[in-house]
């Protein structure tokens, strides 16, 4: 095995850090700075398929930060459950940046795109470094390297209201982490231990201890924060709305599937399903609260004007029904729910892109910016009815194969209320794509308003994903066959 | 015809025959003119050459949400109806070849794709998405014909397809949910999904009471589609219900009936598809009492049957499409004597007729004998009776009648022309085939499901009981002929449910409803502009839940949660 090889999970965390400052020092020639960083992100993914393949050759890959053993030392671990966020990460912050280098031109000042990539940098290497360490500290470290760069990211948005949102994040997203440092703090206190897996070794012994009860729900509901839980989404419609497109686009489709991957994590891997679930009913507080958020944002999304904030909304939506494939606490429900983590993340991404380039020509995002786009823009608006029809869950689409076995699930835990209630809610996506759908395309376009096809550097990122919405919606093999391993895995605890 | 030439086709693990159909009638759609016509050859050619290059086995399987789905389940029984299939899309579209009508000859490709989908799925979800898409495109080929009953027979036919598909769909879920296995093999007895299935199939079967679409919709088609509908849609559910439900006891009463039923109208019927559209009910109703029957030489005799019946009734189809085409007349009481200016078509008819009559020498005689001999074999002297009595009845009306008011008997002063060239060349292959499969039946025993046939159609007593039963009508035919004129006037079978009685129901609950629905709608006017009032109060953007809330809110939101937490994991 090469050094390569060897130091592949340690790369995938450094190597954005690294090129962060380098970046910063770019800061005078956006060019630069936007080709390195697109070198990055693509070394990234280059990384993480490689990882892939180890991982489906070797079953678990692990790595010790600076040769000390784990208990001790920090402890890289890609196992089936993690490697499929690593993936959706590095692939999502690939595709978006061929798309950033117009979009930010156009939404982001001059001066400030060599900060503006050096922060996408720190959020990216946040975001990959907490969905690979095995350790509990580590998580949080990451975590806070994640919010500090995606709080500079929307507050570069055009904007005034972009900074008040960023700050509203950063109280939220602070109240989240530290949350999240006092259930760890707690579960230090108990075990003696950080790694991951030691702490899911030596947690039985303490079950029953209050304060270990009181670690897990200061780390779900820290982490219910920072994945915008319903009804603790408050902060994220207006921190997507005001963001600047590649913003939007990156931390709709990656920041809160990361934290769905930690709570998932932390409730199946750490405590087990058997504590979370069977002693102390968490599907009690998780189902109600999914099904809330899954309807309350949907009705929300249908009267809003403003198609992002519409959009940030329908993502509280979606979010919903992750956690309610979660609160199944089965292995098809968790399998649902990993499996959305992923198709949720591209379908989103495309539509957060579509809206991207109508910004870039229209200059704005509201109905009435949109009205007769279908036919100015029609390949912009083609292919956001497709992703559209994919949030909804249209057969031959990415969301459908996710909604099948959601349902598939429910009907499977004998919750068939629920599943009526999954079809309803669709209908309400449908209400609320078609409404863009009607003005696009069936009102004439405004007169005074010359428009022309977006440019090609961001139609075709725009394509690639949509185009993969239809792929994933029709050969589902390598999603389906990834998330029933990483189900498997959580479901059994920590391998 | 293996032992003649032998190939493979090579491209069988993606490709499968019902694919080059489709994907060949979807190429249709770009082409114009010359280049149209070599590609509406083409394909059907290339998919007789790929169903003769198929070695059994299974190809083109793909997983699709958990689910294995299978497009090339090649095993004898699927290549008994491929070939005809194949031999039949060709034909047909040899017979349609002058036609200017592009949608006409896309809907046809993909019809005979579709049907042929059917046919090599090995799953069932395959099997209804292809059984769905047979509906979908066969329905164009009667709406093309451009009158205005056309369109309403059409629309008539999608219904009671659509509710084949749903009965099928509703079976095909329940069954999955009870065995937990999608494969179409024989289907177990006595569940629910057994009946949903067997009823979704038998709507496709036309067997009575659920046969009117057939009747209602061939005779409506255009001349060409006509050919093509007459040989898929009921063979293709003839296939389903041998591979489904061998020895199903209810299909021996209700193949029986049909067989009766479908004579009977068929002497009322004016309309001279009308009339050959009858005899398809009663013909399936031999494969259909075959398949009921079940031991393997009644589901060889089903099979063949199928096969030949296949071509000639396409033939029987073909040439009255020829009449109508040249006449523009399709009634009994408005042809005659026709013989003189149409030869050929005469004699290509009759060759047919005789076919379907069983006569010796001809295809229909080595197929539907083996049926009565399963019976006989079986000692149920009464359906044996009752189907030779069908024979009888078939003889009587498409041998006797048809031709005696069409190209004989009193002459209606038309001067037609011969039909086109292309449509004769179609007609005569197919008739060469009906004489050839009469002459030489080991051709067609060899490609049946159950091996080895031991049957032989020419033993001195089938060929003397037949001669004595076919002499014996044309006696009676001849001898009351004067009561055998048709008579102008239409009659309605049990399409009569829909197209009178269910017109009359819905334009009474219309005209009463209408103002029932006025009445409900002012009442709910109130609470539903109040519920969308209270919609966009909370949720609209200046609403409580889609505000922008003050950080310190969101907080508390926060403190909330966590409280809501930990009483639920200390108590």
């Amino acid at each position: 095995m090469g050094l390569v090889q060897l130091h592949l999970p340690a790369f995938q965390v450094i190597l954005p850090m690294l090129a962060a400052p380098l970046v910063m020092l770019m800061a005078r020639s956006p060019r630069a700075a936007w080709a390195t960083a697109t070198l990055v992100s693509w070394l990234s993914l280059a990384i993480s398929l490689m990882l892939l393949v180890r991982v489906q050759a070797e079953g678990v890959v692990t790595y010790h930060m600076g040769g000390w053993l784990p208990p001790v030392g920090i402890e890289y671990r890609v196992d089936s459950v993690n490697i499929l966020v690593l993936l959706v990460i590095s692939f999502i912050s690939a595709v978006v940046m061929p798309f950033a280098r117009q979009s930010v031109a156009s939404e982001v000042r001059e001066d400030k795109h060599g900060y503006f990539y050096a922060a996408f940098l720190l959020a990216n290497c946040g975001l990959l470094g907490i969905a690979i360490t095995g350790d509990a500290f580590n998580i949080f470290v990451f975590f806070e390297i994640a919010a500090l760069a995606s709080y500079s990211l929307i507050a570069t948005g055009r904007e005034r209201q972009a900074v008040m949102a960023s700050y509203q994040y950063l109280m939220m997203g602070t109240i989240g982490t530290t949350f999240l440092l006092i259930g760890i703090g707690f579960l230090y206190i108990m075990t003696g231990t950080l790694n991951l897996m030691d702490l899911a070794a030596r947690l039985p012994e303490v079950n029953d201890t209050r304060t270990v009860r009181a670690a897990l729900a200061f780390i779900v509901v820290g982490i219910s924060l920072k994945l915008a839980l319903f009804p603790l989404h408050l902060w994220l419609p207006n921190a997507y709305a005001y963001a600047p497109s590649m913003v939007t686009v990156f931390l709709s489709a990656t920041a809160t599937k990361v934290a769905i991957y930690v709570l998932m994590r932390f409730i199946f891997g750490v405590f087990g399903h058997e504590l979370s679930f069977n002693e102390l009913e968490m599907n009690l507080l998780l189902m109600p609260l999914a099904m809330l958020g899954i309807l309350i944002p949907s009705i929300v999304a249908i009267f809003h004007t403003n198609i992002k904030r519409m959009f940030a909304y329908s993502s509280v939506a979606q979010v919903g029904y992750i956690i309610l494939g979660i609160s199944f606490a089965s292995t098809l429900g968790l399998m649902a729910s990993v499996l959305h983590l992923f198709n949720h993340a591209i379908t989103k991404a495309a539509l957060f892109m579509a809206l991207g380039c109508i910004a870039y020509r229209l200059g704005g995002v509201s109905l009435i910016h949109m009205t007769g786009a279908g036919q100015r823009m029609p390949w912009t608006m083609t292919a956001f009815v497709i992703a559209g029809l994919s949030l909804i869950g249209v057969p031959l689409t990415a969301g459908f194969v996710t909604k099948w076995h959601l349902i598939l699930a429910a009907l499977d835990g004998g919750l068939w209320p629920i599943a009526v209630f999954l079809l309803g809610t669709s209908v309400l996506a449908l209400l609320y794509v078609w409404r863009v759908v009607e003005v696009a395309f069936f009102r004439p376009p405004l007169r005074r308003i010359k428009v022309r096809e977006a440019p090609l550097s961001l139609l075709l990122p725009t394509w690639f994903l949509t185009l993969a919405c239809l792929y994933f919606g029709i050969e589902t093999s390598l999603p389906v066959g990834l998330a029933e391993r990483a189900a498997e895995a959580l479901m059994g605890g920590y391998p | 015809m293996h032992e003649w030439f032998v190939i493979n086709w090579p491209f069988i693990e993606w490709l499968p025959p019902s694919l080059v159909l489709i994907l060949g009638g979807l190429l249709v759609s770009f082409l114009r003119g010359v280049v149209q016509k070599l590609m509406l050859l083409a394909a059907p050619t290339l998919a007789l050459v790929a169903v003769l290059g198929s070695a059994p086995g299974a190809y083109a399987s793909f997983e699709f949400l958990n689910m294995q789905m299978t497009l090339g389940r090649v095993d004898p029984l699927s290549l008994v109806f491929a070939h005809v299939f194949a031999i039949m899309a060709l034909v047909g579209a040899i017979y349609a070849l002058h036609v200017r009508d592009t949608i006409q000859h896309v809907a046809a490709l993909i019809y005979a794709g579709s049907a042929m989908g059917v046919v090599f799925a090995g799953d069932l979800v395959t099997l209804y998405v292809f059984w769905e898409l047979m509906m979908l495109s066969s329905v164009w080929l009667i709406w093309r014909n451009r009158r205005a009953a056309s369109l309403a027979a059409g629309f008539r036919y999608l219904l009671v397809h659509a509710v084949s598909g749903v009965l099928l769909l509703a079976g095909i879920v329940i069954y999955y949910t009870q065995t937990g296995s999608l494969s179409f093999d024989a289907i177990e007895t006595g569940s629910p999904a057994f009946w949903l299935i067997l009823l979704g199939f038998m709507i496709n079967a036309a067997v009575p009471p659920l046969h009117a679409w057939l009747t209602d919709a061939y005779p409506e088609a255009t001349v060409t589609g006509a050919v093509f509908l007459c040989a898929f849609t009921t063979k293709t559910a003839v296939y389903t219900l041998i591979r489904g439900f061998p020895e199903a006891e209810v299909l021996v009463w209700l193949g029986t009936l049909m067989t009766l039923w479908g004579v009977t109208y068929a002497v009322l019927a004016n309309n001279i598809r009308r009339l050959l559209a009858y005899h398809i009910v009663s013909q399936v109703g031999f494969m259909v009492a075959g398949i009921g029957l079940g031991t393997a030489m009644a589901l060889n005799g089903s099979a063949a049957h199928a096969f030949t019946h296949i071509l000639y009734k396409a033939l029987l189809f073909m040439s009255a499409g020829a009449i109508i085409q040249m006449t523009g007349r399709a009634k009994l009481t408005e042809l005659g004597g026709l013989y003189r200016h149409m030869p050929l078509t005469f004699v290509f008819y009759m060759i047919a007729a005789f076919s379907i009559s069983a006569l010796p020498l001809t295809s229909g005689f080595v197929s539907k004998t083996m049926i009565l001999e399963a019976y006989a074999d079986h000692q149920a002297a009464f359906v044996w009776l009752v189907l030779s009595l069908a024979s009888a009845g078939t003889f009587l009306s498409v041998g006797l009648k048809l031709p005696w008011f069409v190209f004989m008997g009193r002459d209606s002063g038309l001067r037609p022309r011969e039909a086109p060239a292309n449509m004769l060349v179609a007609m005569g292959i197919v008739a060469f085939f009906c004489i050839f499969i009469g002459v030489y039946p080991q051709w067609l025993y060899q490609m049946l499901p159950h091996q080895p046939v031991g049957y032989n159609a020419y033993t001195l007593a089938h060929v003397f009981w037949d001669l004595q039963l076919l002499s014996f009508v044309g006696l009676v035919f001849f001898v009351l002929l004067k009561f055998m004129a048709p008579k102008d006037k239409i009659t309605l079978d049990t399409d009569w449910f829909y197209r009178v009685a269910a017109p009359h129901a819905v334009g009474l609950i219309h005209r009463h409803g209408t103002s029932a629905w006025r009445n409900l709608l002012a009442a709910m006017r109130w609470p539903l502009g109040r519920i969308f009032a209270q919609a966009l109060r909370y949720h609209g953007p200046k609403g409580i839940l889609a505000r922008t809330s003050p950080t310190g809110s969101m907080v508390l939101w926060v403190a909330v949660l966590l409280t809501a937490t930990l009483l639920l994991y200390y108590i």
